[in-house]
């Protein structure tokens, strides 16, 4: 559309009128961007993780797996339940444990122990595992993610915070295979 | 009558639509799409509009808290008056809608219907699909149940396998670190703000184009779609044949819209809301948590691809599938538009169906997971126990004891996740039974390690008993010559 001459002012003030919104909108993309960016400027920062007791070493008898439940670090008010995380604990000789996320590594459905096979099962997509934490069959492409843990005055402590999942369980340590695998 | 007349035509003269709307329901369309073939698109909006007061009603009593969603849900069902009714008609509403949006999807490949000049159309059809599907998977996380919680988890493993970005789009998608609160009050505002605000859109432009460039016309075999002639074609077609809309085809779709709304309420009266299972504790972890039926056939193939497979299927799959979808009126936007003369068109709908279908269908009784307690509720057939000795009995307690029932199932009871052992001494001699329970393979776990020699001795020798009358066990061909009497004897033929 062609302006009149005696009009160029007025065009070239909706011109800058327009200029000035978009400023205004870069100006109030920022807090927006950072207000909807947080859970992840939070998990970079690591504030996600922590050590959290599971109690006292008395609740793991050696040689067996027991579940363990923990109050996740980070928890609102109105998490009721879903703040309360499961997690297997074994005993593996009264000295050294090893404590697995209850997700499956496939999927992260919840795992089930059962001790008579020394076998963990899926119930969702059939991924199972040894007693270790090593696959055993199934779609997971990796043994049970693992949390660190330490013990320290008769108590089990683990570094929790964060659902562990196949692509963000760098802070979980990897298992290998107890048992030599035949192809 | 004659004072709406009046309040009418006052309203007029300020809104100034009354001939503009008039002229819209009444433009002309080619006759014979005025036919029962055409009524599916105004049923899906039908239906979203059924949604969208249900959805209000619901969010009258509904509580978007991780701790008290499913207490609201309880509440809708068993203490408000018809909560139950409300809740039922949304969901199978929201069946319904899916299921409509996906005929009207057939119906439109199959008429041609998103050729020139309709690409746009489609494409903001392909859009609308997207935005249900959004819908129905959001929907099923505000039914804060466990089937929703560990549907969740899925949705977070699944995220977390992008690259590099992976577990920034799962903190993004949660919330925060773990499933909870911030996870279902953001799944809230995306289900009740923005994405029916993207559907209310993307409906308005997707009819807007209805309206503008008129209906799709009836398929004729050898009627060919050409980018030079067609507008005109069409021009003529609806000036030659054509009858107005409103009222002399639109009553088809107010009635197949109404009979719509009658079969949901007729499956909710029926069969009654959709849940909630059980609280969404995953300290309760005794739950084979499943999700709902329009996602079932995704559950079937996450669970078939093999491990190495997954991931990129399931980050490029969904790209290569909507790429197709939204290329399709552009590499066949000419031609012929009958379902008659366009073969690869009819078997692709074919193939999808019937993928889509079979892996529905295996989703029902999911052949790949264990079933875990079957070792302890489904007993050995007695025929298989009669006239056996004690230690064979014992072996078929070493079976049932150490799971085994809940992969390998006995005259059709049991898992499936593992072969039928009915015939297994047929196929297999006693050294490889005893090879495969130690060492596993074939996507068998070894129970070398959990088990005693005692019991593996039991176990083979229950597995050796199981082969149907009148077949003979399986044997080592090469073991019965090695023990052949005369094996090594020169030969005494001159």
């Amino acid at each position: 559309m062609t302006v009149p001459d005696g009009l160029k002012r007025r065009d070239f003030l909706m011109k800058l009128g327009l200029l000035f919104n978009g400023i205004v909108a870069a100006i109030l993309t920022v807090p927006i961007v950072r207000y909807i960016m947080s859970p992840v400027a939070h998990a970079r920062a690591g504030r996600y993780d922590s050590w959290l007791s599971l109690g006292k070493l008395e609740q793991f008898p050696a040689g067996q797996t027991r579940l363990a439940v923990y109050r996740n670090p980070v928890a609102s008010p109105w998490d009721g339940d879903t703040a309360d995380i499961p997690c297997w604990v074994r005993n593996v000789n009264g000295q050294q444990f090893q404590v697995f996320a209850i997700n499956c590594a496939h999927l992260g459905c919840p795992v089930r122990w059962f001790p008579q096979s020394s076998l963990f099962m899926c119930p969702c997509h059939g991924g199972v595992y040894y007693q270790d934490g090593s696959r055993a069959s199934g779609p997971p492409e990796r043994g049970l993610f693992q949390y660190h843990h330490r013990l320290e005055s008769g108590e089990l402590f683990i570094k929790a915070g964060e659902v562990p999942t196949p692509g963000s369980a760098s802070n979980l340590t990897s298992i290998t295979s107890e048992l030599p695998r035949c192809v | 009558m004659r004072l709406i007349k009046t309040i009418g035509g006052w309203l007029d003269d300020r809104l100034q639509v009354g001939a503009t709307l008039r002229e819209t329901a009444e433009h002309p369309v080619p006759r014979e799409t005025a036919s029962w073939f055409y009524v599916f698109g105004s049923a899906a909006l039908v239906v979203f509009m059924l949604q969208i007061v249900t959805g209000i009603l619901l969010a009258l009593i509904y509580v978007p808290s991780a701790g008290e969603a499913w207490n609201s849900l309880q509440t809708l069902n068993h203490s408000v008056a018809l909560g139950w009714f409300i809740r039922a008609l949304h969901g199978w509403g929201s069946e319904f809608m899916v299921a409509i949006v996906l005929i009207h999807m057939v119906q439109v490949i199959l008429f041609g219907a998103y050729k020139y000049p309709r690409e746009l159309t489609w494409m903001v059809g392909v859009l609308l699909l997207l935005v249900t599907l959004g819908m129905a998977f959001t929907g099923q996380v505000l039914r804060f149940d466990q089937d929703a919680y560990w549907g969740l988890g899925i949705g977070a493993s699944i995220a977390s396998r992008v690259p590099v970005l992976g577990p920034q789009i799962v903190n993004l998608m949660l919330g925060g670190p773990i499933i909870a609160g911030a996870t279902l009050s953001r799944f809230f505002a995306l289900h009740v703000f923005a994405i029916p605000g993207l559907l209310i859109a993307f409906v308005a432009v997707h009819l807007l184009m209805v309206v503008k460039l008129g209906i799709n016309e009836w398929p004729m075999p050898g009627r060919v779609v050409r980018k030079a002639t067609y507008l005109k074609e069409y021009h003529e077609l609806t000036k030659k044949d054509g009858i107005p809309f409103v009222p002399l085809a639109v009553w088809k779709d107010l009635f197949f819209g109404g009979f719509i709304l009658l079969a949901i309420a007729a499956c909710a009266f029926y069969f009654g809301p959709f849940g909630p299972s059980g609280r969404p504790d995953p300290t309760i972890i005794q739950t084979a948590p499943r999700p709902d039926f329009f996602f079932l056939w995704l559950y079937a193939v996450l669970s078939l691809l093999p491990p190495s497979m997954e991931t990129p299927a399931l980050l490029v799959g969904p790209v290569v599938a909507l790429l197709a979808l939204f290329l399709l009126p552009f590499i066949f936007g000419e031609g012929e538009k009958s379902w008659r003369r366009r073969p690869i068109a009819v078997l692709s709908i074919l193939l999808v169906a019937v993928s889509l279908g079979t892996f529905t269908h295996l989703s029902g009784y999911t052949p790949w997971s264990p079933v875990m307690d079957a070792w302890s509720s489904t007993p050995i057939p007695p025929q298989y126990l009669r006239n056996r000795s004690a230690l064979e009995r014992q072996g078929a307690l070493v079976f049932q004891v150490k799971q085994c029932h809940n992969c390998h199932a006995l005259d059709n009871q049991g898992g499936k996740r593992g072969p039928a052992l009915d015939n297994v001494a047929v196929l297999l001699t006693r050294d490889q039974l005893i090879r495969q329970v130690i060492q596993g393979g074939g996507n068998m776990p070894a129970y070398g390690k959990n088990l005693s020699p005692a019991e593996t001795t039991a176990l083979v020798a229950f597995l050796e008993t199981l082969r149907p009358a009148g077949q003979p066990a399986a044997q080592d061909a090469s073991r019965a010559v090695a023990l052949a009497p005369d094996r090594g004897a020169p030969s005494t033929q001159p």
